[in-house]
């Protein structure tokens, strides 16, 4: 087996980025925001957008929940949670890098 | 129709008929189109900016094989000007020094590469075609070096299901972030041929446990897509996502289709671009409203729960096997003959051990031959 990359946790100080396949793009056509693969096309409700949206390679886990927790008046230990879990499963899925 | 028909999001634009390959599982129907009859550069991205209006958000570029287009920068340029997501599908034989960069310059978001076999003499001998395994190693190292990225595509049948395992360490070494691992479907030339592809049961449930555990194994590594037999499943595919719902395909001649293998359905009449335009086409042809939603519908699937799961399957499987585009997919357990797609698979492995594998009928322009009577 030649595995040349390794599987990346979330870990709170990542500072995850959408790899060049994956871009976001919004859809006059439909007004709303869409989320562009190879092969699939996703449509993120609010909270998944501004989750990815932040994924730009410079704000780590910890900035994203900071921010996401001051924006939606909630409970940094809750939104933590969310945003560690989604971010680990759209790494599985190679969507986002880590 | 009962429900309101909804912008397309996909597009498979099929440039041209050409190829230097001569795969006996190609999906093209059998009268290829010669270079002639394809539309040129202003057509093509005239199409493509209605494409954008209509709502398309992807394009897959594609063949025969589509970097046979000297314009295909220029069509990739129009598409990405349009912000449509661009996927160039190739067999990554013969690309002039370049263009790979050229083609990344021009906004390609990503790159499919097919691979006939993990091994260098099954793809020379599937594709039939000496040397064209080196090539593609080096269309895939081009690829990552302009910073592309990539899937490798394996087109599985009996005689390279063994090589799944290997597939996906080539994939892995070459880098790709995702592998698609597509049992061929019977359609076009696959149909032809389909006594000599058709792999038998063992092989295809070992098959679903190596996929399994390498999607297990490769998580966050590499991305499996899994492209399962049709002939040995018990619930259809919602082919294309249901017919003209939401991906069409063009012709190289601008034959607007909905599915790959529509043509073979002799009721149905299709129109081409540049005569209509593409929104016109898309919600008028009598085509595409054929099989469109569920009112077209017999029993089975008229009344079954999953007719909004798998749109009661694909209409040309239907057509070819079952004699009625307006059956329900016999892949599905539920249709009247499904069994026969045991005996079919059956037939197969019999044709296997009394003919030898040799005797594909290879894909060429102009070869004349008629689809297997059988079905
Ligand atoms: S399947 Fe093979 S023959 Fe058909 S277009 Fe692709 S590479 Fe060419
Ligand atoms: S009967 Fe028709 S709708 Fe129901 S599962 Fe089978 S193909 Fe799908």
């Amino acid at each position: 087996m030649t595995a040349l990359r390794k599987r990346a946790i979330v870990s709170l100080r990542s500072a995850p980025s959408l790899p060049r396949h994956v871009r976001i793009q919004y859809d006059p056509v439909r007004q709303a925001f869409a989320v562009l693969s190879p092969e699939k096309v996703f449509w993120p409700n609010e909270i998944s957008l501004d989750i990815l949206r932040r994924c730009d390679g410079q704000s780590t886990v910890d900035n994203i929940i900071t921010g996401l927790a001051a924006d939606y008046d909630a409970d940094p230990e809750n939104v933590a949670a969310d945003v560690i879990a989604f971010l680990q499963e759209w790494s599985d899925k190679l969507l986002v890098k880590l | 129709m009962s429900e309101p028909i909804l912008p397309p999001i996909g597009m498979l634009a099929e440039l041209t008929h050409r190829c230097p390959l001569q795969c006996p599982y190609c999906s093209n129907p059998l009268e290829l189109l010669k270079a002639n009859r394809e539309l040129d550069t202003q057509t093509w991205l005239d199409l493509f900016s209605q494409a954008a209006d209509l709502g398309v958000l992807q394009v897959h570029l594609s063949g025969g094989e589509p970097t046979l287009r000297r314009d295909l920068e220029q069509l990739i340029a129009g598409l990405s000007a349009r912000g449509v997501y661009t996927n160039l599908i190739t067999a990554g034989v013969g690309i002039a020094e370049g263009r790979i960069e050229a083609f990344a310059e021009a906004g390609l978001d990503h790159l499919q590469l097919s691979f006939q076999g993990a091994r260098p003499a099954t793809t020379d001998r599937i594709g039939n075609h000496q040397g064209s395994h080196e090539k593609k190693l080096e269309t895939a190292r081009r690829a990552r070096a302009a910073g592309l990225p990539l899937t490798i595509n394996a087109p599985v049948h009996r005689h390279n299901i063994q090589e799944v395992p290997e597939y996906i360490d080539l994939a892995l070494s070459l880098g790709a972030e995702r592998i698609e691992i597509a049992n061929v479907q019977y359609a076009g030339w696959a149909l032809t041929n389909r006594d000599r592809l058709m792999p038998d049961l063992a092989a295809v449930n070992r098959q679903a446990d190596i996929v399994a555990a390498a999607r297990e194994r490769l998580a966050g590594i590499m991305d499996i897509d899994f492209v399962t037999p049709d002939y040995f499943a018990i619930y259809p595919k919602p082919c294309m996502g249901g017919w003209a719902r939401d991906a069409f395909m063009v012709a190289p001649d601008g034959i607007v289709l909905p599915c790959h293998a529509a043509q073979t359905i002799p009721s149905l009449r299709f129109e081409r671009f540049g005569e209509r335009r593409l929104a016109e086409i898309w919600t008028d042809s009598p085509a595409f409203n054929a099989f469109r939603g569920t009112d077209w519908m017999q029993e089975p699937c008229r009344s079954c729960e999953r007719r909004e799961v798998d749109w009661g399957g694909c209409r040309c499987q239907a057509m070819a096997i079952a004699g009625d585009a307006a059956a329900t997919d016999p892949a599905c357990v539920k249709s009247p003959i499904h069994k026969y797609m045991a005996i079919l698979t059956d037939a197969a492995q019999e044709e296997a051990a009394s003919e030898g594998n040799e005797s594909f009928i290879f894909r060429r322009i102009g070869a004349t031959i008629r689809p297997s009577t059988r079905a």
